[in-house]
């Protein structure tokens, strides 16, 4: 390893888990450390297009066991940039076809030697179900309408990049909140760094139950639109819904989706997010997702910033944990 | 046939206003007399000492899912009454979920059969209330009846018809026999795994609302006043139903209620878990109807305390939280997760213990049992009450190892029980 570059990112001591399941259970410190080593290495390598070889010789197996390209594929490429190798499980077409539970597929994919599993599951918990099956790291890349902390984590890395410290902004989610694991990322993440947090969204998709925990809930995006710092608009999840919570896309658009008559209506320095994909003329209109406000495709590259952050924090930690074994 | 006399131990018995030490003189497989005096005593007989223990009738389960034919992945008729046994259950009511369902004389014929040959606890048998278990028409009430069936129920499955249900309720005045629901709406319940509410929002689980069960229970409630059938709702696990059902009992209405321990002593933050193990059914609520539930059993709003064992294989259970199915095993754990959760915190005593898990689903069911009154069957068991042990998932006799009590740590323990005057088990300390 000696010819190696020199590392210039140091390992944070305050830094112990070795699984990312959720940000609900990350204290405001372990956030930030994940934020601060996201921008680190984001700046190191030149905007997450150059390689550093922190991770050679690890592997990481991406197991989805629900459809994704970009989620899949920015994991694949921070895996790739830290020097890791990667390998591609999907349930189609595999053993899970054949009736093998999640479980038992991820152990058998573990025992191929890789360090960390990156999970997708339709279903609540099933990383957690699996960092108590596996010895390798687990980092959730979104299990149902739960969590989805990577993608907190980068939307919140964007919104940091913008200047404002967290406590002195207003963020309010937009959209499908009931069936949203950014959504609840970004809800534990923001409020955790003390920004202020409005759900907003059709009554049928957001809970009053919202409030009991602390967070503001508003079902007008007009009343809330002059106090908004940043809006995250959430895609409506049709594949989710039993029922359908609202009478049509026109009536949502016409309540929820971001305009360019809205945006006059907004903070001059107002900053537009979607976690996509974008449902254009639903959540969001084109002249608002590809205006100059919009801050969709900087999420995008953030989004391997904290995903090799991640990996390199589960790993050292878990090394840390087999040095003090050994 | 030896004559048996208990004595030393703590007679609690509810059917008679008992709880004093008394000795207990069986023969002929019926109580013969309480506190006899020695030159009553028969030449021949065989002497229990239950210093320390308490005498009650033995338990009594209203609905007890044994899975065969069928199913026998998850348990036997053979390994269900003994689990029963084990304990402290001299009686239970099987449900007719099995594949084929208990729908035809035949099927409750195999069930008696099996039955008699496990030698275990007595099974009497729930009949289906509709043809297939498929809750259209009804199946043949009355041939159930002249089979063996004691009450019908489609249990799990809720009795979602309005029709089918009323004409049930009405058909059945002729036979005296109860009808059970399982109180939910299904198009309310939709595709929920645990109680809807704050944890379930967070955990982005699909919920169980509360009103899926209260909807039912007003329906069932008032189909019951209309038809003067006999109903019993249950499980019920919510505030709504009790408030239903307490108001229809001071209007004189006759229906009953039952609900599961684990309801009484466990709420809904155990699925931030994510394990299947608690996913039971009723699902574990919050806190406050909780507390609802233990007050309304303690006050006899709800007359009932019943298992809501529903086993099912250890591989079923070993997966997420929306394919691994719901239940879990109960027969073993359901008079000590009671006793810990409302005995030992001074909600309940034993007396009215006893009353709600034998005297009063004995009386539900119309079936003997649930009483040690002179001349009643001698179905009766000892309880350790100072006796603490740790559920070990690995030491059931029942085929499910699943239940949300794995690893607690419960208070009272079955030490003896006697069935029919023989005692048919005992636990391994005595």
């Amino acid at each position: 390893m000696d010819d190696e570059p020199a590392v210039t990112v140091p390992f944070p001591d305050a830094w112990t888990r070795r699984h990312l399941l959720d940000l609900e259970s990350l204290s405001a410190e372990e956030i930030t450390i994940l934020l601060d080593t996201a921008q680190q290495l984001k700046d190191a390598t030149d905007n997450c297009r150059r390689k550093l070889n922190l991770l050679a010789g690890k592997t990481c197996a991406n197991l989805f066991f629900e459809n994704s390209t970009r989620t899949r594929n920015s994991f694949s490429l921070a895996a790739k940039r830290l020097g890791a190798d990667t390998v591609e499980f999907s349930s189609a077409g595999s053993s899970v076809a054949k009736g093998e539970t999640f479980i038992d597929t991820a152990k058998t994919i573990e025992a191929m030697g890789v360090d960390w599993v990156v999970t997708r599951h339709s279903t609540p918990g099933t990383p957690h179900l699996l960092s108590r099956e596996l010895r390798c790291s687990v980092l959730n890349a979104g299990d149902g309408p739960h969590e989805h902390p990577t993608q907190g984590l980068l939307d919140m890395l964007t919104i940091r990049q913008h200047g404002k410290p967290f406590a002195d902004l207003t963020v309010a989610l937009v959209g499908d909140i009931a069936h949203s694991r950014t959504a609840r990322s970004n809800i534990w993440g923001l409020k955790k760094l003390g920004a202020h947090v409005i759900i907003c969204g059709p009554a049928t998709l957001v809970s009053p139950r919202w409030e009991e925990l602390g967070f503001e809930v508003a079902h007008r995006l007009d009343d809330i639109l002059p106090r908004c710092d940043v809006l995250n608009l959430l895609r409506v999840q049709f594949e989710r819904q039993v029922d359908r919570p609202f009478p049509s896309i026109h009536e949502y658009a016409a309540l929820y989706a971001m305009t360019g008559e809205r945006m006059a209506r907004s903070k001059s320095d107002i900053l537009i997010m979607a976690p996509g994909p974008i449902n254009r003329g639903v959540e969001i209109t084109p002249e608002v997702a590809d205006g100059p406000h919009s801050v969709i495709l900087e999420q995008v590259t953030n989004g391997i910033a904290v995903r090799m952050a991640a990996l390199w924090l589960l790993s050292g930690a878990a090394e840390r944990d087999r040095g003090a074994d050994a | 046939m030896t004559s048996l006399l208990i004595e030393n131990g703590r007679l609690v018995d509810p059917s008679q206003s008992l709880d004093r030490v008394a000795r207990v003189l069986v023969t002929g497989g019926r109580v013969a007399a309480i506190d006899p005096g020695d030159g009553d005593l028969p030449a021949q007989v065989q002497r229990l000492d239950a210093s320390g223990k308490i005498l009650a009738p033995g338990l009594v389960d209203l609905s007890t899912e044994l899975r065969e034919p069928g199913r026998d992945e998850d348990e036997t008729i053979a390994s269900g009454s003994h689990a029963a046994l084990a304990g402290g259950y001299t009686s239970i009511l099987c449900s007719s979920n099995t594949h084929p369902p208990i729908d035809s004389p035949g099927a409750v014929e195999f069930v008696r059969q099996k039955a008699a040959k496990a030698h275990a606890a007595r099974i009497y048998v729930t009949g289906c209330v509709s043809k297939q278990r498929r809750g259209e028409e009804m199946a043949e009430l009355g041939l159930l009846v002249e089979a063996g069936a004691v009450a019908f129920s489609d249990s799990p499955a809720p009795l979602a018809n309005n029709a089918l249900l009323k004409r049930a309720l009405d058909y059945c005045r002729m036979f005296d026999r109860p009808i059970f629901d399982r109180p939910q709406v299904p198009e309310l319940a939709g595709r929920g795994v645990m109680h809807e509410g704050r944890e379930s929002l967070v955990l982005g689980l699909n919920g169980l609302p509360t009103e899926a069960e209260d909807l039912a229970v007003a329906r069932d409630v008032r189909l019951a006043e209309a038809t003067g059938g006999r109903l019993h709702v249950g499980p019920v696990s919510t505030m709504g139903s009790i408030d239903l059902i307490r108001r229809v009992k001071s209007r004189g209405i006759q229906v009953t209620a039952s609900v599961c321990p684990h309801n009484l002593s466990m709420s809904d933050e155990k699925l931030r878990s994510f394990d299947a193990r608690f996913k039971v059914h009723p699902p574990l609520r919050s806190v406050r109807h909780v507390e609802a539930l233990r007050a309304a059993v303690a006050d006899g709003t709800i007359d009932s305390i019943q298992t809501g064992h529903m086993p099912r294989a250890l591989e079923k259970k070993m997966d997420d939280l929306d394919v691994a199915p719901f239940g879990m095993t109960s027969l073993e754990t359901a008079l000590a997760a009671v006793v810990t959760a409302m005995v030992r915190s001074n909600v309940m005593d034993w007396s009215t213990l006893i009353q709600r898990m034998s005297t009063a689903p004995a009386k539900i069911a119309g079936i003997e049992g649930g009483s040690l009154a002179v001349g009643a069957v001698a179905d009766m068991i000892l309880i350790d009450p100072e006796q603490r042990w740790r559920v070990d998932e690995t030491a059931f006799r029942s085929r499910c190892s699943s239940t949300p009590l794995a690893g607690c740590e419960l208070h009272s323990r079955v030490t003896h029980v006697i069935v029919g005057g023989e005692i048919r088990y005992r636990s391994e300390a005595e």
